[in-house]
């Protein structure tokens, strides 16, 4: 005899509530025929990463949690598109769109939140949206292809994730705050101050302590008015200002509602049979706004469902990832220190780095970390278990290593702690993995990061979690742990440092070979480790390697650079940013002859040629008859100079002369990454020196040499490397400089961060030693007398230069010779 | 003119360096002919499916071309882009004679959508 299975309907197929049904089959998979219904016209997706998708990093595809097979597969009803609008509790029925109804004895209402939009004049008008779900993220995509200027309300995690995905689209983007810092609901004022600083630099503009008054516009928003009457223009608006609660089929049908439907610490409503799950319930007062919490929440509501004994909910201590790149934030617990409570701060405006604890009586109640956020996860959990952490506050603070904690006594440490982590609490918070399902996991054979990741999803999304599931490999996993080394790039383990010492080992000599004695798992390796390896072999055998150009980036192949719709920019080379009228008379007749399309200084005081087409560039080449500027290349780009003492008042040294002098002497020579000099004629240093790999700045009687420096990406200024006489050894010093960074930088690493890695003590105990100097120096000087001009090269050379035509026109084939063989013959 | 379909010649192996690429014009599409380090010819439609890159100037790996533009790859022989992108381009039937002259068979769709000049006879 078979029961008769309880009929169980969700309201809301969203993250919450789909999660409590997963739960619920594995506990009870054949206690009940299940209903869903979701407003979206899309099966369970991961909310949390519309961010993502907005900002580029993932498709809509990848960020469905269950998919419809799904669903068929566990035999759930699904109504995708259809809200329910009316619950009849007496009858125990729900009625949705579509004259769909159904009947229940155990309701999940699990509606989610809604955008808040601000009641303020033109909200409705076209052109202002919120930021919640699939339909949200498409209109911003859509926006950002026909329109420049967005606006961004609010100023709090999902604001500035919405504003830096804007940026992403390529929009031109503000975000507007009441409060005069951001993100005060997670940070304190130092941390939110290091955020926006940050956030600046990446290009997002803020308007601070702004209360928007209405939005302007006919039909599409054009602007915002503020309170204080100043405007924006902006064409998109997007509201991030808070979520409500959806509450309003709830309240329709008697269920009690204040912020939130209101549940006990069963999860259950005032009525019978009906529950509540996710941002829609307010537990205890709270109405939380994250996905652990909701998780938590499911857990136990699928207990109770399944008529498994269970403990109640109690409430959960939250913790907050920003999901921006190139920023680190972490947020968790209570963050502002209540009544008798201490805190200790690290404060380190070089690094960006802040970090915030705060304790009450010995236990750590919260944690704000900026820049470097990798403990995290391990004090959310300390948080958490409420432990006693006297004595390792100072420990905790500066982010001891965790096995250095654990050793550290006092009460079990990182280890103990994820050992008594009971087996139902959520590790991943991101995608809902709890400590049983990594264990699991692991019991089940998985050894590394990867494959927990792979079995489980935990660390997936945010990686935050990461820490705590290599403790728990530790633990379960034991001996068997494999820590996979990453190499180079996908296609080998092995490390720059042991590439080399292999090819010197063995006498490697082409990248075919190295890929094969060295076990390459791509037979023909990658866009990364190709390139790289054809540095290597260039650079520790300049006489006997062939440069392969099938291994060099299309720039370096091309020899200039490739624009975003094929064609190429040519920057012939004006040693010191020096020209002449006749030169620059040359220069224009090309660019006339040529038809190029613009022709612009650069940044780096010479003339570009942009938009010229493939097939015309040995024909430049070839009527400029300049050598190539390398503006494309791993190699030496520019020599900035000053007019330095030839004309210059406070003029000290012939700055012109030496940047000349130099850009001759290193001109054509390859790099692990770009390399940029300059010449200042005196300390007021017009040539920019002290942000360049190598800058010269002159001083009465002598020139001071800086290394290390960098404008680009991250601006480092340079770092002092000595302070030398004459002219010639300005070059000496420059030239073994160049040359240990080319022997030893790894491949696309600038002297800023190598300089940074290794450490100028030890760069200047090796340049110091006068006979290394010399000796670096001559290498230098042998490999760069090897090399030719690569413009002059390709025009003269027939071979090279066929790659830049197109093939002839097609031939039709005579249809009786088609079968054949092969035809000699030529078509009439 | 009409619009050449069919079997046609293009060229040969020696126009064409071992994990090089050249361009070719048929019916005002470009057409990217690769050569394998194995001296398989490939050709696919010149233009990544990500942003319209010209793959013809991509490095290429096996089977594989990386487009020069955002180093999407894209499997020469399939025409689809490898995971985790996703997109297709068109990929053409190629032959290599012994005398290494290169044949390419279009059909009907080897043609740009937009009416080029010559897609009208005078
Ligand atoms: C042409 C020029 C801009 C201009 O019109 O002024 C330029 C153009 C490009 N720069 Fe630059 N940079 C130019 C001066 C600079 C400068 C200023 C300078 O050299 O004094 C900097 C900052 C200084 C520095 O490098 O420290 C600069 C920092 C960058 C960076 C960031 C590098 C970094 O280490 O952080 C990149 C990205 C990269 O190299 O990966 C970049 C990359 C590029 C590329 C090559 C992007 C690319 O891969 O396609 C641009 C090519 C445009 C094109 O289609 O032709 N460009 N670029 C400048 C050429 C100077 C020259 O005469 O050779
Ligand atoms: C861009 C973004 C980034 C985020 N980032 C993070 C993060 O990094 N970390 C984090 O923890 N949280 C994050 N969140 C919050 C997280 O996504 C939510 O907390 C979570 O999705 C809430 O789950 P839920 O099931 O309660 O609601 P939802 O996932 O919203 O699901 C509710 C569903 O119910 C449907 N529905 C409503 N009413 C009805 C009805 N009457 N009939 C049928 N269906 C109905 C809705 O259409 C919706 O699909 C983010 C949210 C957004 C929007
Ligand atoms: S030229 Fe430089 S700064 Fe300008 S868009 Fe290109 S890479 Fe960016
Ligand atoms: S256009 Fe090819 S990767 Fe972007």
């Amino acid at each position: 005899m078979t029961t008769k299975r309880k009929k169980l309907v969700l309201v809301g197929n969203g993250m919450a509530g789909v999660r409590t049904i997963e739960h619920l089959l594995k506990l009870a998979p054949d206690l009940y025929e299940i209903t869903v219904f979701g407003a979206e016209p899309h099966p369970n997706y991961n909310r949390i990463m519309l961010s993502s998708v907005l900002a580029g990093g993932a498709s809509m595809e990848e960020i469905v949690i269950n998919d419809l097979g799904w669903y068929r597969d566990n035999g759930i009803t699904l109504h995708l598109g259809r809200t329910v609008t009316e619950i009849d509790p007496g009858n125990r029925k729900v009625y949705a769109e579509g004259g769909i109804e159904a009947a229940y004895d155990e309701l999940i209402m699990a509606t989610g939140s809604n955008a808040f939009i601000l009641p303020i004049p033109g909200a409705e008008k076209e052109g202002v949206i919120g930021f919640r779900d699939i339909k949200d993220c498409q209109a911003m995509q859509e926006a950002s292809r026909q329109h420049k200027k967005a606006a961004v309300i609010g100023g709090g995690l999902l604001g500035l994730e919405a504003a830096r995905g804007l940026l992403n689209l390529g929009m031109d983007v503000t975000v507007i705050h009441i409060n005069e810092y951001l993100m005060e609901r997670q940070l304190d004022r130092p941390a939110s101050i290091m955020l926006q600083k940050e956030l600046e630099a990446q290009g997002m503009k803020f308007l601070l302590k702004k209360q928007t008054e209405s939005v302007l516009g006919k039909q599409r928003a054009k602007g915002l008015l503020f309170k204080d009457g100043s405007m924006l223009e902006a064409d998109l608006v997007v509201m991030a200002v808070g979520i409500r609660p959806n509450t309003a089929l709830a309240q329709r049908s008697g269920i009690t509602v204040e912020r939130g439907i209101v549940v006990d610490d069963y999860m259950r409503t005032n009525l019978p049979g009906i529950h509540a799950v996710g941002e829609c319930a307010q537990h205890r007062g709270i109405a939380y706004g994250l996905v652990a919490p909701l998780y938590e929440q499911g857990a136990v509501l699928a207990k109770r469902l399944a008529g498994i004994e269970t403990g109640g909910y109690e409430g959960s201590v939250t913790s907050t990832k920003l999901k921006v790149s190139g920023v680190d934030v972490f947020s968790g617990g209570i963050f502002v220190e209540p009544e008798g409570a201490r805190s200790l701060r690290y404060q380190d405006e070089i690094e960006g780095v802040y970090k915030k604890l705060v304790v009450l009586d010995d236990r750590l109640i919260g944690a704000v970390l900026f820049g470097e956020t990798g403990e995290g996860a391990s004090l959310f959990s300390l948080i958490k278990s409420g432990e006693s952490i006297a004595g390792r506050e100072k420990e905790l603070l500066l982010g001891l290593p965790a096995d250095a904690l654990s050793s550290g006594g006092g009460g079990g440490g990182a280890s103990a702690r994820l050992e008594a982590m009971p087996a139902d609490e959520i590790v991943c918070g991101c995608n809902g993995v709890s400590k049983g399902d990594i264990v699991s996991a692991i019991e089940g054979g998985c050894t590394s990061l990867g494959q927990v990741k792979g079995c489980t999803k935990a660390s997936a999304s945010c990686g935050g979690c990461k820490p705590l599931v290599e403790g728990l490999l530790q633990i379960y996993a034991g001996d068997d742990v494999v820590t996979v080394k990453e190499g180079i790039c996908g296609c080998t383990s092995l490390s720059r440092d042991e590439i080399v010492a292999e090819i010197k080992r063995m006498g490697l000599k082409t990248v075919k070979e190295v890929m094969n004695v060295l076990d390459w798992n791509n037979e023909e390796g990658c866009s990364k480790c190709r390139p790289s390896l054809n540095y290597y072999l260039g650079m520790l055998f300049p006489a006997e390697y062939k440069d392969e150009k099938e291994s060099r980036f299309t720039n370096e192949r091309y020899h200039a650079n490739i624009q975003k719709d094929g064609t190429y920019s040519v920057i012939p080379r004006i040693y010191g940013g020096v020209t002449s009228p006749t030169e620059l008379k040359r220069i224009a007749e090309v660019a006339e002859k040529f038809a190029v399309p613009l022709v612009k200084f650069t940044g780096g005081q010479r003339l570009d040629l942009l938009g010229v087409k493939k097939e015309d560039l040995p024909g430049v080449w070839e009527a400029l008859d300049m050598p190539s500027g390398h503006g494309y290349g791993k190699a030496l780009r520019t020599v900035k100079t000053c007019v330095g003492s030839t004309f210059c008042r406070f003029g000290t040294q012939d700055a012109m002369g030496m940047g000349v002098r130099l850009e001759k002497a290193f001109e054509r020579m390859n790099a692990p990454a770009k390399v940029k000099l300059a010449v200042s004629g005196c300390p007021r240093n017009c040539a920019e020196a002290t942000v360049k790999d190598f800058g010269v700045v002159a001083i009465d009687g002598g020139w001071e040499l800086h290394v290390g420096g960098n404008a680009g990406v991250h601006v480092r200024a340079t770092e002092l490397l000595g302070v030398v006489k004459t002219d010639d050894e300005v070059e000496e010093w420059a030239s073994a400089f160049l040359q240990y960074y080319r022997e030893n930088a790894t491949w696309n690493e600038r002297t800023a961060p190598w300089v940074e890695r290794v450490g100028l003590t030890h760069i200047k105990s090796v340049l110091d030693d006068e006979e290394e100097r010399k000796a670096l120096h001559a290498r230098l000087r042998d490999t760069l007398d090897r090399t030719v001009d690569p413009w002059k090269q390709i025009v003269n050379e027939p071979e090279l230069r066929k790659n830049f035509e197109k093939l002839p026109a097609a031939q039709a084939v005579p249809a009786a010779k088609e079968s054949g063989e092969r035809t000699e013959e030529e078509s009439a | 003119m009409r619009p050449l379909t069919g079997k046609v010649r293009v060229g040969s192996l020696n126009d064409i360096d071992p994990q090089g690429s050249r361009r070719l014009n048929v019916n005002g599409l470009e057409i990217a002919l690769f050569r394998l380090s194995d001296d398989e010819i490939l050709a696919v439609e010149n233009r990544c499916p990500h942003k319209g890159g010209v793959l013809s100037e991509g490095m290429v790996c096996g089977p594989v071309v990386h487009c020069p533009l955002h180093d999407w790859r894209i499997d020469l022989r399939s025409g689809e882009a490898l995971a985790p992108d996703k997109g297709c381009i068109e990929t053409f039937e190629t032959e290599v004679a012994a005398d290494g002259t290169i044949f390419l068979t279009l059909d009907g769709s080897a043609q740009s959508s937009a009416a080029g000049p010559d897609s009208h006879s005078a």
